[in-house]
């Protein structure tokens, strides 16, 4: 018997999916249905949608709620930091506020704490600062600090500290015990060594659920229309409140959403794979050695 | 802080080092003097305790009881009015910019490059030029081989290429003493020898190093004594044709005759 005569020749009759073709069919179906639909009913107002998409008070409610969203963020991952570092303190007291804190701004819903912030002013009118048990340096009215956009940040915030506490730690966990040995061993101060070598290695664990946040934020942002502030969502709710063309103007502010966290998304992936360096070796090969 | 005039001075002298993890006595009076410029190998089972007596004469681990004098130098305290002060961090850190320290499992920082990870202590701890600090990890990656690789990244180099760039990352801060945990333990079999080579050089350089290995003949061939350490005390020490060759002790004699 000669060794492998006739083996590569006949043709090869792949396996046939009909229930794939079938089920793609059938969705395709459906969604050029509901295109058809929007795009032949009058109701939907695509007119208008395009009319107020750029109205001036939409834009000013869109760029209210990027405000507020790097605010709150900001708060929330400087505070989740500083969260974070007490919680892992040699010190029992910071690790127990630290602890207390992530307890009670997770355990009460984010609407609650809005309010709450709001209505500070009725049982703190006055907020002083001053050295405790003596002399006032400064005095002022809670109502008059505690603006709707000091309460959306303040509640927003400290609660998306709470959230980013436990994201910063796990970071900082995941970072091994060997590189601070390392670097403290090297003569680095643990200062140097924290900044220098922790964080930056915690960042890439960090960043990725952080961008979840931004964008969860962006969204949950829209809360602060019930504390009478004109964001996106107030923007929209206040013209339709006028003209009564309620799903048109809703139709707007959830296509604004979609187009910010759709650029956001992008964001995310190139800010992931920045801080990947190092790991599978991202973009490193080619500036060699001594250049 | 150049420790001349004290050259006759042991590098290292540890008295009655004692150290416990919870309850557990790990270092049970351990002494030891290293002079300048020997070569010292630490051997003994694994948990024997050589590897935590190497950590804690670059305060890695705390001592509990007894001292270490490092160059001279009280490691942790300030002795001041009969009393022991505990030193402050960035004391410490000072302390520990004269010991270099290669570790096991190389701990390279995986976010820069090999000669990011060389110059960040210098630049940083030294207030080194940035320019002179990457002049000189250039050359230091030369002499451990690795001239063409300063650009990669941990991830991108062998066991062996990290291990050999750790120990230019140690020398980068002009040490007196270089402490070696382990060295080679975590390396392909192939890959030790390049790492041990590096080591016969820095020794022939006269560089005062301890190290901690299973490497019997590394020991045999580059170190000046050789220390047995067994369940937290020196059991047995002297040249190596000595303690390998004709152990006096059945602990070492027990342990020489796994490992050989």
């Amino acid at each position: 018997m000669t060794p492998t005569p006739a083996v590569a020749d006949e043709p090869i009759v792949r396996l046939r999916h009909p229930w794939r073709w079938l089920a793609a069919i059938l969705i395709l179906i459906v969604l050029a249905q509901i295109v058809v639909y929007v795009a032949t009913t009058d109701a939907f107002r695509l007119d208008l949608v395009a009319q107020y998409f750029f109205d001036q008070r939409v834009l000013n409610g869109v760029v209210t709620t990027l405000q507020l969203t790097v605010l709150a963020m900001l708060v929330g991952v400087v505070g989740g930091v500083v969260l974070a570092v007490m919680r892992m303190s040699d010190n029992g007291v910071l690790r127990a506020v630290a602890g207390g804190f992530v307890w009670v701004f997770r355990g009460t819903p984010v609407l609650v704490q809005l309010y709450l912030w709001f209505y500070l002013g009725t049982v703190l009118p006055k907020v002083t600062l001053g050295v405790p048990f003596g002399p006032t340096l400064f005095t002022a009215s809670t109502s008059d600090l505690i603006s709707p956009l000091t309460a959306g940040i303040l509640g927003l915030g400290l609660n998306e500290a709470a959230y980013m506490a436990e994201i910063v730690r796990g970071g900082i966990n995941s970072v091994d015990r060997g590189q601070s040995e390392a670097a403290e061993a090297l003569g680095l101060t643990p200062g140097q060594t924290f900044r220098r070598v922790v964080l930056p290695q915690a960042a890439r664990v960090i960043v990725p659920p952080t961008g979840n946040e931004v964008i969860t934020m962006l969204k949950l942002s829209s809360l602060v229309t019930i504390i009478g502030m004109t964001d996106l969502l107030g923007a929209v709710q206040q013209i339709s409140a006028r003209n009564l063309q309620t799903f048109p103007l809703f139709e707007v502010a959830a296509l604004w959403y979609l187009l910010i966290t759709s650029i956001l998304t992008v964001g995310q992936g190139m800010l992931e794979r920045r801080f990947a360096r190092g790991h599978r070796g991202v973009g490193s090969t080619l500036q060699l050695a001594g250049a | 802080m150049t420790g001349a005039g004290r050259v006759a001075a042991p590098m290292v002298e540890a008295r009655g080092v004692r150290k416990s993890f919870g309850r557990h006595e790990v270092l049970k009076g351990i002494n030891l003097t290293v002079p300048t410029g020997s070569v010292v190998s630490l051997l003994g089972p694994s948990g024997s305790g050589k590897s935590t007596f190497l950590r804690c004469i670059n305060h890695l681990e705390t001592i509990d009881g007894g001292e270490i004098d490092v160059a001279g130098r009280l490691v942790g305290y300030r002795r001041q009015n009969g009393k022991k002060y505990e030193l402050k961090p960035a004391e410490i850190a000072a302390a520990r910019r004269d010991v270099g320290m290669v570790f096991q499992r190389f701990n390279l920082f995986n976010h820069l490059t090999a000669l990011e990870n060389i110059t960040l202590a210098p630049v940083l701890a030294k207030g080194v030029p940035k320019d002179a600090a990457a002049e000189r990890a250039r050359q230091l990656l030369s002499d451990v081989g690795l001239a063409d690789f300063g650009g990669h990244y941990p991830s991108q180099l062998s066991g062996g290429q990290q291990q050999r760039v750790a120990i230019a990352r140690a020398l980068a801060m002009d040490p007196k003493l270089m402490l070696f945990d382990e060295p080679t333990s975590a390396l392909d079999p192939e890959l030790v020898g390049d790492v041990l080579d590096v080591m016969r050089r820095l020794a022939e350089q006269g560089m005062t190093m301890i190290v901690v290995t299973h490497e019997i003949g590394f020991a045999r061939e580059v170190c000046d004594s050789v220390v047995f350490i067994d369940d937290g005390v020196v059991v047995e020490e002297g040249p190596p044709a000595q303690v390998l060759g004709n152990p006096v002790h059945a602990r070492t004699r027990a342990f020489l005759s796994k490992v050989l």
